[in-house]
This record gives structure tokens, C-alpha cells and sequence, in this order.
């Protein structure tokens, strides 16, 4: 800290209670909304609230909503998403939220109240070792027990979340602790003490991974939601890399927006439901730039057979990443926007070409693959497959600001099929932990940050009943969000694999007693509209669109329509199915069986 | 077969923040990520820095290894991560206190064979010894072997510590 800072700081040293300092912290941090839910070992700090009026609170019917909610935010601004619960078993229902965030890499601080220090392991009341048990879930945590250390805590809290490989941070804060009066001073500039995560990378490793590009017969481009943390900046980089060199690009289900859906050199995502031409490009192309992706099992299937003749470039921020699934041959710790800075300044500064006429024989081969329009599926009169019905509503969005969020399932992937995002930010998924029950919180968090947009949580009818209580925070806080459930009357990803893989036992996946989806919004205060025939959808769609209100539309779907293309759990890229024709090769689904 | 896929012991040091909840931090990454511990040993080198070593002896791969070292590197209170079996020459060492019960001849034994070892009875009764013994893993090992036929009847163990050779410290550039 230069001295000057010091001296301001030191001026700016105030006395006040714990829980005034969390209210100051976050003022200091620039946070204008947190989600959470009281309780009583977070009373002092609700007290601070009710004090203030820069820090709005968004109050949540159920705490993992609250941290849905803060993913959701988080993840259409850039910004740390701020939650606050209580103790037990407010901080136990935040685990799963806090573990979805580690694993998709959201920033996030939560702060949870604690039993006073001196209950502290006897088994008080709404007691729980939540530093324990937020170890594994969180980036990092802390359990504050002097009031001389919270000022610090608190800040560092925010460095840690949004510094290197963003993440959720806890903060345990025992009730004590909020009553009691010490020194704050703002640490807003402070580095953190030791925590020092690589965001530079070394230029010697650009050169050699522009010669490998440069030299690239069959190359392609796979990016990953590592271009959505560094920024919008770092997908405009992308997108100019990607132009400069004429190379196909695919992204991942966590990077889609970092590269424009409607560009032509853009093959679509990858991976388990990916295209065909993006698996198949990736199995036989001869060099891979994979820029902040993590060659998830959900991307790369069967390891062996991994795209098994490609040089392998892979850019990540978190060394712990390279080398973890796939051995690649050059790795490049840096910032995904920071090194597409650097390897576009470097490719212009060393007149680096391509080998055009390889890589446009490498583009017919993929523009053939292209031409199996692996995305297809019939279309029928009668009833609403759930692919048209999110290509009406894509179609119907265009021209606004729009954010889609979903559940988990089918819908989720026909989402990320048929929805094209031209931005990043719009998207938010969740990819690595694959929670249920997201959508609709996150969607919440969304359209705080984003007032005016369209925010829509495409659903499944399974999924949404996991944080259907959320509906009731969307109505008191006037949140137009639209809730467009594909209603398929199954757990549907569920139900396809039994088809697939368990000789068709559909063991416990019907959903079985749905209640009615129109009246239940109408009972939270929502509108409930309803699409049965493909003829009603356009129409229901427009009427959502225009509704300044929280909307439920519940669309009756085909119930037998399944996910293609696919790669079966155990398979390789180059052994997709691509339709309901295409049988699973029993072999290769024998070892996939145990594969989740 | 490639050396790559052989499993090899490593000893690793790591130089850490001494605040509550390091040493869970560490083993709960070992086991959640299903790595192998043969040993752990831990204690505060710096009081003045709040610094804690942590010695961690484990086996696997290189992968396995390499993935180790970063995923420990990732945990915020994480200073230093040092491999010691790659990084160059180390020395290590290990302290084990050896309880024998035993009378009349195999006394001797025992005390002959503490002799060879350099053990050092730190106790003795009419009927039993404490022997502290000093060195390498097998070094103990084979000392227990030895004790166990005369009357070996408990083992503590510290674990291995180790350091590196030569004039450079841990975490510094050589």
C-alpha cells in the first residue's frame, strides 16, 4: 500500500459494531444488492440493513435460491455476488448453491451468521460447523473470531472471489462478533497478504503457441465460460483471433456468447449433446487451442479415444487444470483475455500466416459434416416439439436484450443447441454440478442486474419444482422474469438414458401429480398462460413478451422426444448417435454404464 | 511402459499460513480427490510469520503427482509448494520411539542391536526399554524388524521430514 493510501485509511478509520462493518464493507465494495434470509444469528447484521439505504436486499424464499440467485447476477454483470444467511441450517441449504459456484467458477461472497464464540462446538441451537462443511464447496472460507480481524476478512473475501479462478467465498461470522465494537477502516485497494494467482502469461509460451497455430493443416478453436470470467473484453479478442486466423471455432456449454452463434466460422458447442461437426473436428483435427476450457468428461467422452492425433495448446488461468484430464503439449497460465491480447498482438507483430489452402481442405471436410444438419428433427403439426418451441422463442426474442437461464436436463440442452448467444454474459447455466432447481433463482439475480431485459428461464417441469417457491420473490419484487417450462411429463435426460442404457425400465422418472402450471402461477400472483398445439405458440410467446410481469407458461411438449446428437456415456467423439435410429453400440455402452 | 505412468513416492513440502483449519484444508483435499497419504507431518517453523511446514509424503504418477502440487497450490493460504523428490537432492529423516519388553537374554539383543542402529534408550524398566531411533524410513523399519522377536510391543512414528540440499531455502529462485 503506497503511503498516501495508508494515511487515507488511517483517516478513514471509524469505530463501529461487527455488523455495521459488514454493511460498510459492502458499501466500500461497491455492492448495491445482496439475496439472503434472516435468522437469528444474522439479526445484528439485518439490524445494520434496516439502517442503510445504499445496499438493497432481496429476500429469498429459501436460502439455496438466495445463492442461485447471486450466481445469476454474477454471471450477466461480471461483478461478486453477495448473499447473506444465517446459521445451521441457513448455511447448510447454501451448500449446494456455494458448491455450483465453485464448480462453474462464479465469483461469489456469502456470509453466514454463526452461534456467539463461546457456543461455538456445544451443539447450540441452529449451530453447525459451516467452515467445515464449506471447506471442500468453497474457493476459500473463514471463521471470524476477533472483531480486529473482520475489516481485513471482509475485503479479502472479495479479492479471493474475484481474483485468479473466480469462486465462492464464505465468511462465518459468530453473532458475538457482530455486537461487538471495533476499528473499520476501508481495505478496498489492499492485496491480499499472500494470495498472488497468475494472471500474466509468459511470452515465450504465446510464440510457441502461435507456431503451432501458425502451423495448423486441421486446427480449431475451443473456448470455454474461462473467456466469459476475463470479461466481455476478452470475447471480443476472442472473436478478432478467431478471424484472423480462418479457424473453425466450438465452445462449451459454460463459454456460449464468448463467440458470436451467428458467425459461419462458429461450428456450436461440443461435447455430449454437442454438433457433429464440432465433435468431429475435434477428433481429427491436428491441432487443439483450447482457451479457458477444462476438458470436461461432459466434452471429452471416452479419454482414449480423445481427439488421439492433435498438438494440444491449453490456456487456463488455473494451473491445477492442465494436465488434470488430457495431457496436453503446451500449456499457458494466463488470463484467457490477456493472452488473446498477447497472441494477437504477437501474430501481427511476427507477420505469422496460416496455412491457408490446408485449413481451407480442413473446412470443406468440416463444411461435409456440416451438412448432416445434425440438429434436425421432425417437425410435426400436431404437437410442440420442445426444439421448435425454443427456436420460436429465439426467434421471437431477437432484437431485444435478452437472458436465458435454465434448469437441468433435455430443455437445458436443447437451450444451448437452438438458442444462439451473440454475447457473452446472457447465458446461465449450470454446467458443472448440474443443479436443478437453478433456473428460476438465477433468473431472479438476472433481472435484478438487468431490470429492462428479457429474462427468460427455459425450464423442464421436474426441475422447476425444485425452487418453485421462488415464484413468490419474483411477484414481491415486481421481477418480470418468464418461467417457459417444456412440459414433458417426465425427468427426460433422465428417462432417455433408461432408454438408452437400461432397456427402457423408466424407474421412478415420470413426473407423476404435476399440479396444474397456469394455476399455480396464478396462486403466487404470476400470469399462467399455457401452448398445447404448435399453432398456440407463437401466439403465447408474444403474449409472455409483452406481459410486464412474472409469467409461467407452461408448453405441453412431445413426451417422447429425446436429446441428439449424442455421445454415449463411455463413447468417443467419433461415434455420436444422431438420432432415435442410431442404436447405441452395446460394447461401447457396457463400460459407459458405470460413467455417469 | 512409459516412466509417466509409474508410481512413484514423493515427498513434498509445503509452507503454509498457521491459522485454524489449514491442516483439514490439506487433508480434506488429499481425500476428496482420492490422493494417497503415507505420511503427514506438520508443524509451525515461524512464529514470528505465522508459518506452519507441512511434509507430506504420498505416491503416484507423475499426473497424479503434478495434479497434487497444483491443486495445493490453489488452497489461498498456500505459500510454497516444493517437491522434493524431483526438485534436486534432499535429505530426510524420520523419528520413531520404540517400546521393547523383554528380560534376561534378548536384553542384550536389544541393546546390541540399539547399538548398531545409534537408538538411544530413553527409558528402562526391569523388564522394558524405549528406544529413540533416528533415520530414513527403512532405517526404522528395519529396526522394528529387528525388536519385534525380542519384544516389540508399540511404535510411534513422527513421519518424514525432509529438506532440500545445498544453500538454496524453499521457495526460493536457485
Amino acid at each position: 500500500m503506497t503511503t498516501t493510501a495508508a494515511a487515507k485509511n488511517q483517516a478513514d478509520t471509524r469505530t463501529m459494531s461487527g455488523a455495521e462493518m459488514v454493511m460498510t464493507a459492502l458499501q466500500d465494495q461497491g455492492v448495491d444488492v445482496i439475496f439472503g434470509y434472516p435468522g437469528g444469528a444474522v439479526l445484528p447484521i439485518y439490524d445494520a440493513l434496516f439502517k442503510q439505504n445504499f445496499v438493497r436486499h432481496i429476500l429469498v424464499r429459501h436460502e439455496q435460491a438466495a445463492v442461485h440467485a447471486a450466481e445469476g447476477y454474477a454471471r450477466s454483470t461480471g461483478k461478486v455476488g453477495v448473499v447473506l444467511v444465517t446459521s445451521g441450517p441457513g448455511a447448510t441449504n447454501a451448500v449446494t448453491g456455494l458448491t455450483d459456484a465453485l464448480m462453474d467458477s462464479i465469483p461469489l461472497v456469502c456470509i453466514t451468521g454463526q452461534v456467539p464464540t463461546h457456543l461455538i462446538g456445544n451443539d447450540a441451537f441452529q449451530e453447525c460447523d459451516t467452515t467445515g462443511i464449506t471447506r471442500p464447496c468453497t474457493k476459500h472460507n473463514y471463521l471470524v473470531k476477533r472483531i480486529e480481524d473482520l475489516p481485513r476478512v471482509l475485503h479479502e473475501a472479495f479479492t479471493v472471489a474475484r481474483s485468479g479462478r473466480p469462486g465462492p467465498v464464505v465468511v462465518d461470522l459468530p453473532k458475538d462478533i457482530q455486537f461487538a465494537t471495533g476499528e473499520y477502516q476501508s481495505l478496498v485497494d489492499q492485496p491480499h497478504r499472500t494470495y498472488r494467482p497468475r494472471t500474466e502469461p509468459n511470452l515465450a509460451d504465446i510464440d510457441r503457441a502461435l507456431d503451432m497455430i501458425a502451423s495448423a493443416e486441421r486446427p480449431i478453436i475451443y473456448g470455454g465460460g474461462g473467456i466469459i470470467n476475463a470479461g466481455p473484453a476478452a470475447s471480443e479478442r476472442l472473436a478478432e483471433f478467431v478471424r484472423l486466423t480462418g479457424f473453425p471455432c466450438t465452445l462449451t456449454l459454460m463459454g456460449l456468447g464468448a463467440y458470436p452463434a451467428s458467425d459461419k466460422q462458429f461450428l456450436g458447442m461440443l461435447g455430449m449433446h454437442g454438433t457433429y461437426e464440432a465433435n468431429l473436428a475435434m477428433h481429427h483435427c491436428d491441432v487443439m487451442v483450447n482457451i479457458g476450457a477444462r476438458f470436461d468428461d461432459r466434452v471429452t467422452g471416452k479419454l482414449t479415444s480423445f481427439s488421439p492425433n492433435s498438438k494440444k495448446i491449453h490456456v487456463d488461468i488455473d494451473p491445477s487444470s492442465i494436465n488434470k484430464n488430457v495431457r496436453v503439449d503446451l500449456p499457458v497460465i494466463g488470463d484467457a483475455g490477456r493472452v488473446l491480447e498477447l497472441m494477437i498482438e504477437r501474430w501481427k507483430a511476427r507477420g505469422l500466416k496460416t496455412r491457408a489452402q490446408s485449413v481451407q481442405l480442413w473446412w470443406g471436410q468440416i463444411e461435409e459434416w456440416r451438412r448432416r444438419n445434425c440438429l434436425s428433427y421432425r417437425r410435426t403439426d400436431q404437437i410442440i416439439k420442445p426444439q421448435y418451441a425454443i427456436q420460436r422463442l429465439f426467434e421471437k426474442s431477437k432484437g431485444r436484450e435478452t437472458f436465458i437461464t435454465t434448469e437441468v436436463g433435455q430443455h437445458q440442452m436443447w437451450a444451448a443447441q437452438f438458442f444462439g448467444f451473440d454475447k457473452p454474459n446472457r447465458w446461465m447455466t449450470s454446467g458443472g454440478l448440474g443443479t436443478m432447481g437453478y433456473g428460476l433463482p438465477a433468473a431472479m439475480g438476472t433481472q435484478i442486474a438487468h431490470p429492462d431485459a428479457l429474462v427468460v428461464d427455459i425450464a423442464g417441469e421436474a426441475s422447476i419444482m425444485m425452487n418453485i417457491q421462488e415464484l413468490s420473490t419474483l411477484v414481491q419484487y415486481r421481477l418480470p422474469v418468464k418461467v417457459f417450462i417444456l412440459n414433458n411429463r417426465w425427468m427426460g435426460m433422465v428417462r432417455q438414458w433408461q432408454e438408452l442404457l437400461h432397456g427402457g425400465r423408466y424407474a421412478e422418472s415420470y413426473s407423476e401429480a404435476l399440479p396444474d402450471f397456469v394455476k399455480l402461477a396464478e396462486a403466487f400472483g404470476c400470469v399462467g398462460l399455457r401452448a398445447t398445439t404448435p399453432a398456440d405458440l407463437d401466439g403465447v410467446i408474444d403474449e409472455m413478451i409483452a406481459t410486464d410481469r412474472p409469467v409461467v407458461v407452461d408448453v405441453a411438449v412431445d413426451e417422447k422426444e429425446n436429446c441428439f446428437p449424442m455421445i454415449p456415456s463411455g463413447a468417443g467423439h467419433h461415434e455420436m448417435l444422431l438420432g432415435p435410429e442410431d442404436k447405441a453400440d452395446p460394447v461401447a455402452t457396457e463400460e459407459g454404464m458405470v460413467l455417469v | 511402459m512409459p516412466t509417466s505412468h509409474i508410481a512413484r513416492r514423493h515427498i513434498i513440502a509445503v509452507i503454509v499460513d498457521n491459522e485454524p483449519g489449514i491442516l483439514a484444508r490439506v487433508v480434506g483435499l488429499f481425500a476428496g480427490r482420492g490422493y494417497n497419504i503415507e505420511s503427514l507431518t506438520v508443524a509451525e517453523v515461524s512464529h514470528a510469520r505465522h508459518l506452519s511446514r507441512i511434509t507430506v509424503v504420498t505416491t503416484g504418477t507423475e499426473m497424479v503427482v503434478d495434479q497434487i502440487k497444483a491443486q495445493l497450490g490453489r488452497l489461498v493460504p498456500v505459500h510454497t509448494v516444493a517437491d522434493l523428490t524431483t526438485e534436486g537432492t534432499h535429505v530426510e529423516r524420520e523419528l520413531g520411539l520404540i517400546k521393547v519388553r523383554c528380560t534376561g537374554e534378548k536384553r542384550v539383543e536389544a541393546l546390541r542391536i540399539a547399538d548398531i542402529f545409534r537408538a538411544r534408550a530413553l527409558d528402562a524398566t526391569q523388564e522394558s526399554f524405549v528406544f529413540e531411533v533416528t533415520g530414513g524410513c527403512e532405517k526404522l523399519d528395519a529396526f522394528c524388524t529387528l525388536m519385534e522377536p525380542l519384544g516389540l510391543i508399540e511404535v510411534c512414528r513422527t513421519g518424514v521430514v525432509a529438506i532440500a540440499r545445498g544453500p538454496v531455502a524453499i521457495g526460493e529462485a536457485s
